[in-house]
Formats: structure tokens, C-alpha cells, sequence
């Protein structure tokens, strides 16, 4: 769409081609950019996996959103003298205003509902007295730019600022203390709730001596609802996401096919005082007292495992290879599976290391995904390593299928069971304008205290 | 509860949209450059292979030129130069 309304700007008359599913979020893009007239054509839905014969019937066929023939509307987009309203475009102001109308909190409740401000469970209201006592929580003041945000990249981002965050925060039940790691996730800019059609979410690390100041939980249930602050950090970052960026609503902002569970809340400590290696932030060259959140964006899959045990390394390259290669894993482990790594010889690089030299498939199994051919295939073809190498194999041959720096490993969880966890999410960098190491791509919660 | 209380908005602040038009366009297609731009999603190519045959097939007077982005989701201003520099009118597709 984006293509289209530039071509559209500088004297082209350009037709964009989307299947109906998308219609909805076309004319609201077109609207947000100001060219709400733009001549979009629509065929059925799918696209993927059909045949160029099944393609072509679409060709020929009925546009879906138009009622008339696909080509009519092409035609006729592309030559149709323009209206007034082509001429006018769109010209609007939207604000958001501090406070709402005052009201009971039974309608107040019905409306945060009714406009999509909440993920349907129960919230704290926002009044000025709780957003105030939240903002105590930092040395900010409310009205600091914090960051912008938009729920897929061909969206018009909105601001938001420190005090968004603590009323995002208040209702989501978070304390006053957590709000350093609220506002730290959300500096990041990068959104929980995607919009993506491939329901992606993130997973959010916390690291250093501020895990302790709030009671975060990294032992038994690291990964679950078992602690105040792990529950209401994530669902503040969520609740920020949805709210700054200008909505999460399904069929507009929000075009997730499955949906994901963890765009409720997914926010956990690393257990760093039963880990045998060094934490996470001094791997990404932070130093111990640092305090730190890491955002990691995926949460397609999780592959499970207990070890390792005498044939681990045949149940590590199932996993691994089971895991979807466009959405590379970080490994979560127990403490008692990391020391024992640690028993068998590996630090955290070299069983990195490892796992990338061993994660392959077949090339023509690598290349048969939809979102590899989409988004990695162009690398490939401009010449771009590792993926130029992979694309030139011989669709028999085996593959690595990540590099070492795709694959992190976090420490979590209580040492009731040696658990580990493969959970689909690349680390997302920091800040725009960060180095990216050491420390870069990490976001530092201290700067928010 | 039937006292009325005050609470804030947790919206973002939204940026103010500027209108833009739409291009001229041309009476007829005849004897014009047409940029049939795939926009790399999976099987997008073999949609605008198929465009392709159709104008050579219905509309011969149509010249069709097609042309990619570097990458997907990601902005191609030497990509968009060319069509501007080179073409009449483009079509892009198919999204999802």
C-alpha cells in the first residue's frame, strides 16, 4: 500500500491488488495517509498455494469487495476521470483528549470495552489520583516523549508519552515500582501487538538488581501467573502497545489469524543467582548492576525438553529443526540443565555455537515456507550470505538453518524438573540510534528510574 | 456505583493526516507503459506473471514492464524512480 500511495503522489495512477480479507485495513490505511479514494482491486482470498491457472480465473473472475469484474475495476481505477473528493484528499486532525467525560464506573468499565482499550479481563480505571501515584514510580514527568509506535510498519505511527504508559500501567494492576520496566519496554517503540497475519507477540526479559527490588519471580513458574510483578509488567506492555499505537482490533489493526496467548502478558526474570554462566545483560555487555529489558518477538511455537540426557543431542536437533526456521528460538533453561551443560563442557557461546551448526534440513524444505520465500528470498537473490549460499544448494542438500547470532539462552525457572524450553522469538533491538554491541540491543531500565 | 468519577484516556497521540490526490489519469491505455510491480509475497509472482498474459493477450497496445522491491515491507525509492522515470501507470500486488 505504501508503494501505491508514493507512485500515487508523484504522478503515477497505481492500482493495489490485496485479496478481500484485507479490505477493511486497506481503506483505513488509505484514510490514515490522507488519499482515502484510492482504487483498490480485490480478489478472493487466497493467494498462496494456488496454481497460475487458479490465479488467472481470479484475473478474470468478480472482484469480492467491488461486485464487478476484477478487471473492470483495474481498468477503470487506472483511467476513471478523477471525482471532487480524488482532487480533495483528506485533511483531518484526530486528538485524544487527556480525560474522558466524567461517568459511573459501571459505563466507564462498558466503554473501555466497547472501545477496544482493554484485552477483556478486568481492569484498574484510570483515574488522575492512580495515574499520579504511578508516575512516583519514576523521575520522569508525565509529559516526556517516550517513543512512537504502530501496529505494522506500512501504519502511521502515533506518540505517546510517560504518562500513557502509567495510566496503561494502572490498569493493568501494575505497581508504581514496576513502572521503570514498563517504561523501558516501551521506549523500545516495538509493539506487543502486531498486526500481523502470522499472530506474532513478544516475550519480555528482565535482567539485574531491579528484578530483586520488585520481587519478580525467575524460579518455580517463572513463565506463568505466579508473581505480581512478571504478570502486570508484561500486561502493561501489552495494554501500552494496543492503546499508543492506535488500536489492536481484529480486521483493522489487528490481522493475527490464530491469535497468540501471549499477548495477554509475557514478561519474566532470569534466574540469575542459580545460573553457572554469566546473565544475559553481561553477555550483551552490560554490567552486573545495570538493570535491563530484553524484548523478544515471536512466540510461534515452543518445543519442550528435559536433559539433557544420553541422546541430547538427537533430541536438540528435533527441536530445533521442528521449530519454525523464519522465527529462530531463544532456548529457556532450567538451572539444572544448564549446569549440567556446563558439566558436559559448553558455555552459552559454545552450545550456541552447536546448535547452529547443527539445526539443518533439506534445502528444498527451507525454501518451501511461506514466509522465507517472502521476506529471506530477496536477500538471497541480491547475494546476501548466509541465505545466497542456501538458496544456490541443491534442493537435496542440508542446510544450517540459523546462525549463531539467531539463538540466545536464558536461565528461568525453579528446579523442580530439568525443563528447558524452545520458544519461537529473535531478540529485537533497542532504541533507533543505539549501538548494536555491545549493550545495544538492550533497553536499560535505569535510565527510567 | 452511581457517582460519576474521572478517568484518563490511555490512547496514544494520533498524528494529523494531510490530504494528498490521487494522479491524473490517462483517457486510454494505449500506447502506455504499464509497471506490473510483485510485491514479493509468496506466489505474487506467478499473480502478476498471469496479469502480464492478460493485457498481452486483451490489450496489446499496452506496454507491460515488471519490476520488484529490493525486499518486502520495506520501502524501494530506487524501485519507485524507475517507474516514475519509465511508466504511465502501475498495478501492485497481491497482497495476502
Amino acid at each position: 500500500m505504501g508503494f501505491a500511495l508514493e507512485l500515487e503522489k508523484a504522478g503515477i495512477p497505481t492500482i493495489p491488488v490485496s485479496t478481500h480479507a484485507f479490505a477493511r485495513l486497506a481503506k483505513a490505511t488509505t484514510l490514515a495517509a490522507g488519499m482515502p479514494t484510492i482504487r483498490n482491486a480485490f480478489v478472493p482470498q487466497p493467494v498462496v498455494g494456488l496454481s497460475p491457472g487458479e490465479l488467472r480465473a481470479y484475473i478474470e473472475g468478480i472482484d469480492p469487495v467491488a461486485k464487478k469484474p476484477f478487471m473492470e475495476v483495474v481498468l477503470d481505477g487506472l483511467t476513471g476521470p478523477l471525482t471532487d473528493e480524488d482532487y480533495k484528499g483528506a485533511t483531518f486532525e484526530r486528538t485524544t483528549p487527556r480525560f474522558l467525560e466524567p461517568d459511573t464506573e459501571d459505563n466507564l468499565r462498558q466503554l473501555f470495552i466497547q472501545e477496544g482499550w482493554t484485552d477483556f479481563l478486568p481492569i484498574i480505571l484510570p483515574t488522575e489520583a492512580r495515574v499520579e501515584a504511578m508516575l512516583k514510580g519514576t523521575s520522569h514527568a508525565g509529559d516526556k516523549f517516550v517513543n512512537r509506535m504502530a501496529p505494522t510498519s506500512f501504519r502511521e505511527k502515533w506518540d505517546f508519552d510517560v504518562e500513557k504508559v502509567a495510566i496503561n500501567a494502572v490498569m493493568a494492576g501494575a505497581r508504581p515500582e514496576y513502572l521503570p520496566v514498563i517504561l523501558a519496554l516501551c521506549s523500545s517503540g516495538f509493539s506487543a501487538r502486531s498486526s500481523s497475519t502470522t499472530s506474532w507477540a513478544t516475550i519480555s526479559l528482565v535482567n539485574g538488581p531491579i528484578r530483586n527490588e520488585i520481587n519478580m519471580n525467575s524460579g518455580i513458574g517463572a513463565l506463568g501467573p505466579y508473581n505480581h510483578a512478571n504478570a502486570t509488567i508484561g500486561r502493561a506492555y501489552c495494554l501500552l502497545s494496543m492503546n499508543a499505537q492506535g488500536g489492536s482490533e481484529p480486521g483493522n489493526t489487528y490481522m493475527g489469524s490464530v491469535g497468540s496467548n501471549w499477548n495477554y502478558t509475557a514478561c519474566f526474570a532470569e534466574n540469575e543467582e542459580r545460573s553457572p554462566w554469566a546473565p544475559f545483560h553481561i553477555d550483551h555487555g552490560h554490567k552486573a548492576e545495570e538493570s535491563t529489558a530484553a524484548i523478544f518477538f515471536g512466540g510461534w511455537y515452543t518445543q519442550s525438553g528435559f536433559g539433557p540426557r544420553e541422546t541430547w543431542q538427537e533430541k536438540f536437533i528435533r527441536c530445533l529443526t521442528a521449530a519454525d526456521h523464519f522465527s529462530s528460538p531463544f532456548i529457556v533453561m532450567d538451572p539444572l540443565v544448564a549446569r549440567d551443560f556446563e558439566k558436559l563442557g559448553f558455555d552459552k557461546q559454545s552450545l550456541i555455537e552447536w546448535c547452529a551448526e547443527n539445526a539443518k534440513m533439506k534445502a528444498k524444505h527451507y525454501w518451501d515456507d511461506q514466509w522465507t520465500t517472502t521476506l529471506i528470498k530477496p536477500h538471497a537473490v541480491a547475494g546476501v550470505e548466509p541465505f545466497a549460499s542456501r538458496l544456490a544448494a541443491d534442493p537435496e542438500e542440508m542446510i544450517s538453518i540459523f546462525r549463531p547470532e539467531d539463538i540466545e539462552i536464558v536461565v528461568a525457572g525453579g528446579e523442580t524438573q530439568g525443563a528447558f524450553k524452545m520458544i519461537s522469538g529473535r531478540l529485537v533491538a533497542g532504541p533507533r540510534g543505539a549501538p548494536k554491541k555491545p549493550g545495544g540491543q538492550l533497553l536499560s531500565i535505569d535510565a527510567w528510574r | 456505583m452511581t457517582g460519576k468519577i474521572t478517568v484518563m484516556d490511555p490512547r496514544g497521540y494520533p498524528p494529523k493526516v494531510e490530504g494528498k490526490r490521487l494522479a491524473n489519469r490517462p483517457e486510454s491505455l494505449d500506447g502506455k507503459v504499464l509497471y506490473l510491480i510483485d510485491c514479493l509475497f509468496d506466489n505474487a509472482d506467478v499473480f502478476m506473471e498471469q496479469l502480464r498474459l492478460w493485457f498481452a493477450e486483451n490489450m496489446p497496445k499496452v506496454e507491460t514492464r515488471m519490476i520488484k522491491p529490493r525486499e518486502s515491507w520495506v520501502d524501494d525509492p530506487e524501485m519507485r524512480a524507475k517507474v516514475v522515470a519509465g511508466g504511465d501507470v502501475a498495478i501492485i500486488g497481491v497482497g495476502l
